[in-house]
């Protein structure tokens, strides 16, 4: 089996500009090109058609021109059959009327001569999409809020500190992508990045787990290389866990369909970015909050000598 | 002895294994292709010569049915062997049910064809969700804004009527926002007279005085009359849209209350969303009219079906439905015996106690007229062809004396508690009910359900045999533990699924993907903790042993943080986000349970308590 011995903390620098790049490049995005919303968010109508034959989207176009619909968007959708066709609410209509929008966008692409069937057809009401905004915002926040609190409690307030720049780091790099290539972000999207913070959260406990281990147990060390050997020592299970994570995802990708890639897409990018944050953001929090030993000495009772064998009592 | 689970361990892991497999393996067996025939009363049971008239009218027409039968929650269900057989069969029960006495409910249905043991033992297949078996699902709002709106408007009516009639003279009466009413008075005097006057009669309205250019009386509707108006209104659009469903022939429709003010209403299985939501949008209407006299004139006279007989109203209407303000079932103070309590708006008031003062000792019909719709078949070249046409029923839903000049508030008593039940359902759904809007709306048709099925399927066997594969390669005689834990963690997620009743949805399907991927996580870090301990000098029997306590904390934090995030997931996220965070939550759960046991009992009966010199892991 292998052994590792990489000196991660000796390029904590340029990871530290590397992140810091990808973050600010991410946030600029956000700010300058936002987010695709997708319609769960943005309201509107949304219906996916399989026609007969190839379709000709440009033909499609026509016709919903010609039916006075504005500001619609056709594209294809997984094969040149599919067709997708998103339209925000129309101005000229009433909110009952446009409930009504996609009924007569399918009538009118079954006028078209092709054979035409509905596979999929979607309102969101103005309303709903704001609620699902706050809803998808507030729950990220409150994951992150509630599991800095277990990580404080269970570990320390630095490791939570760490592992909470981590999530933020992993949330914000993967919502980048999204800006940057312009994907669709549905709630699919929401349900990968909570999904995100899940998994890189699982990579940076573990770390961390293995860093407090180490504290306790290395005596004669400095803080730096306690950090390394524990990212050394955890290297090989963050990388297979990783790699069977990336093996589904990429199962899911190629064969789960249009409607998960988002969720897909998400997960991967996310993936990725955790399992570098595991190692490079987290421990690097730590060391530059000063971690030492005294901040994971256990308090000692009457009756218990070594620490050590407190936590893990060998069997 | 290392490494040796006890008895009750083993047994433990075995007899979840055991539970396991028995209650996921109801999802193996593909549902039948079935027509159900329902009662259009809401939980009301078929009876068996329905079923016999439906059996005989497949069998007449030759189909090869087998396994009718009458299930538990009352429905019939007919199995056949093909989908085009169901869907012919169908046409021809509905003719026979047309036929037959009592309304029906005519649906093509996926029937669970779970063997008898297996239903004995209460194990049921997953659910699934509408994305996976096509469907509509809508969210409606109920504009309760508008039934605090209406309140003030009858109030204002009424109040105006009310002074007049006791000779108290105001200046003006107006709204100057939602749910208060001002009515202002030349002095104070005149407004003390009015408040004593009305206070006692509205009691959902707290009263206070005001000064402005007049004095005035300001009425302020109770949060609490607020509450009461907007659950009457939601309850009165449920049971309106039960009753519009039955018309759509939907095997098992969803209809509920989701927060305040929105209703979910989920059709598997309907494909024509333009006919939903005409069906949905129809108001039934009420009209209460006076039974003809024996001599009164034909020409003056209409009749209409009453419990199976004919029952001679008056052609004039005394008013109609959308004067009814409430209906409500009570008791009779002095008998205890069910009555309808019915609340007029003050116009409908008027109008009844005028109608009803030189009437009384006559008996007034409420009649119930409906807009259905009705399927008819028709040979079109050859092909048979579905026509929907709608028709009118009318009926009296009550025929009762009028004992004294009818107020506003009036009762109808000498009913059964069903009958007092279902009239005040009746002249609810007859009422103006509060206007209702779709809000969000989503369809799935049948061929993409069945494909998300197809590949979320595919996606689960492709990225399960990746894992499983690496796992074996990289930890070869380990990793085929972990492997044979794997697949009990997936049996145990499906048979959890399955028995709490949850309904799998394609991002449901991600979830169990995922859970896949990552569930193999808690081995590999018990396997590289091995491997580690190995190589500190540890014999391998310790070695697998302190493996497998030192990565417990370690598994146990990790995967309960994960889990925190997948319960947040699941209370804040609607739809897709629920699904997911479900599979999520129960994935964690059980490969916590596989890996810390029945990985450890499956490594503890390869190597436990043997003199082994080496590890292959």
């Amino acid at each position: 089996m292998k052994e590792f011995n990489i000196d991660f903390m000796g390029f904590r620098k340029i990871a530290t500009i590397c992140s810091l790049v990808l973050v600010v490049a991410s946030l600029a995005s956000l700010a300058i090109n936002q987010l695709n919303w997708g319609l769960d968010f943005t309201g509107g109508s949304l219906v996916e058609v399989e026609y007969e034959n190839s379709a000709n989207p440009n033909a499609i176009r026509l016709q919903l021109d010609e039916a006075g619909f504005q500001g619609h968007v056709v594209q294809f959708f997984g094969s040149d059959k599919d067709i997708l066709v998103r339209i925000p609410p129309q101005k000229n209509l009433t909110d009952k009327e446009n409930a009504r929008l996609g009924d007569r966008i399918t009538a009118v692409l079954k006028e078209g001569g092709q054979g035409v069937d509905l596979r999929r057809s979607e309102f969101v009401g103005p309303a709903v999409g704001e609620e699902l905004t706050n809803q998808g915002g507030l729950g990220l926040l409150a994951a992150l809020g509630s599991v800095m609190v277990y990580i404080a409690f269970r570990f320390q307030l630095k490791f939570a500190i760490g592992a909470v720049t981590a999530l933020f780091h992993d949330v914000i790099i993967t919502l980048g992508a999204f800006s940057i290539i312009g994907w669709d972000f549905d709630l699919t999207v929401v349900a990968a990045l909570l999904a995100v913070i899940g998994y890189s959260l699982n990579d940076t406990i573990v770390v961390s787990d293995r860093v407090r281990e180490n504290f306790r147990k290395i005596r004669k060390s400095n803080p730096t290389a306690i950090i390394n050997t524990s990212l050394n020592q955890t290297l090989g299970r963050t990388l297979v866990t990783s790699f069977t994570t990336l093996l589904v995802l990429v199962a899911l990708l190629v064969m789960g369909g249009e409607q998960i890639r988002g969720f897909a897409i998400g997960l991967t990018i996310g993936v990725v970015i955790g399992t570098y944050s595991s190692i490079y953001i987290a421990a690097n929090v730590l060391l530059a909050m000063g971690i030492s030993k005294e901040d994971l000495a256990i308090p000692i009772k009457e009756g218990q000598d070594d620490p050590d064998m407190m936590e893990m009592p060998d069997r | 002895m290392l490494n040796k689970y006890p008895l009750w361990k083993n047994l433990l892991v075995l007899t979840a294994v055991v539970l396991g497999v028995i209650f996921s393996l109801p999802n193996i067996y593909p549902p039948d292709f079935a027509v159900q025939v329902s009662s259009e009363n809401n939980g009301e049971s078929v009876t068996t010569d329905a079923l016999d008239a439906a059996v005989a009218s497949v069998e007449e027409a030759g189909f090869d049915y087998f396994d009718p039968m009458i299930t538990p929650d009352g429905n019939i269900l007919i199995r056949f062997k093909t989908d085009t057989e169901q869907r012919q069969a169908k046409s021809v029960i509905q003719r026979a049910m047309f036929d037959a006495p009592g309304e029906y409910v005519v649906a093509l249905n996926a029937a669970a064809s779970t063997p008898e043991w297996l239903k004995d033992l209460r194990a049921e297949p997953m659910k699934y969700g509408l994305d996976l078996r096509g469907g509509v699902h809508f969210l409606m709002e109920v504009d309760t804004e508008s039934v605090v709106t209406n309140r003030i408007d009858s109030l204002e009516t009424d109040v105006k009527r009310k002074l007049r009639e006791q000779k108290i003279r105001y200046k003006s009466v107006d709204s100057p926002r939602r749910g208060v009413l001002h009515v202002s008075f030349r002095d104070e005097d005149v407004r003390s007279a009015a408040r004593s006057e009305l206070e006692s009669q509205y009691r959902e309205f707290t009263f206070s005085n005001g000064d402005d250019e007049f004095p005035y009386l300001a009425l302020t509707i109770t949060q609490n009359a607020i509450d009461e108006m907007e659950d009457f209104a939601i309850s009165q659009n449920l049971q309106t849209i039960r009753n519009r469903v039955n018309e759509l022939g939907v095997a098992e429709p969803l209809v509920q209350r989701l927060g305040r003010n929105r209703i979910v209403v989920d059709l598997p299985g309907v494909q024509d969303t333009a006919e939903a939501k005409r069906i949905l949008g129809k108001v039934a209407t009420l009209q209460f009219r006076f039974e003809a006299k024996p001599d009164a004139p034909r020409s003056t006279t209409i009749n209409f079906d009453y419990e199976g007989r004919d029952a001679t109203l008056e052609k004039n209407i005394i008013l109609r439905g959308d004067r009814v303000v409430d209906a409500q079932v009570g008791f009779d103070p002095d008998s205890g015996l069910p009555q309808v309590n019915i609340t007029l708006d003050s116009e409908g008031g008027n109008l009844m106690h005028r109608s009803t003062r030189n009437n009384i000792g006559r008996r007034m019909g409420t009649v119930f007229i409906e807009t259905k719709t009705r399927d008819s078949y028709e040979m079109v070249d050859g092909v048979e062809v579905r026509k929907s046409e709608p028709y009118v029923v009318k009926r009296v839903v009550s025929l009762a004396t009028v004992q004294a000049a009818l107020p506003r508030q009036f009762r109808i008593t000498g009913l059964g508690a069903g009958e007092a039940r279902e009239l005040s359902l009746l002249l609810r759904a007859g009422a103006l009910a509060a206007d209702m809007y779709i809000v969000e709306e989503r369809t799935v048709g049948a061929s993409m359900g069945q494909e998300n099925v197809d590949q979320g399927a595919m996606s689960v066997s492709i990225g399960l045999s990746l894992v499983l594969l690496f796992m074996l390669v990289y930890y070869r005689v380990f990793g085929l533990a972990a492997n044979l834990g794997l697949m009990i963690n997936l049996t145990l997620l499906v048979a959890v699924m399955s028995s709490i009743g949850a309904t799998l949805t394609l991002p449901g399907i991600a979830g169990i993907v995922l859970t896949v991927g990552m569930a193999v996580d808690a081995n590999v870090l018990i396997f590289s903790r091995i491997r580690e301990e190995l190589k500190n000098g540890l014999s391998p029997q310790s070695a697998i042993n302190a493996g497998f306590e030192r990565a417990f904390t370690t598994i146990l934090d990790a995967n309960l943080t994960t889990l925190i995030v997948a319960v947040i997931l699941y209370s804040i996220g609607t739809g897709p986000v629920k699904g997911f965070a479900i599979t999520l939550s129960i994935g964690i759960l059980t490969s916590m349970f596989t890996a810390l046991m029945c990985t450890r009992a499956i490594v503890n009966l390869m190597y436990g308590g043997r003199n082994i010199k080496s590890l292959s892991i």
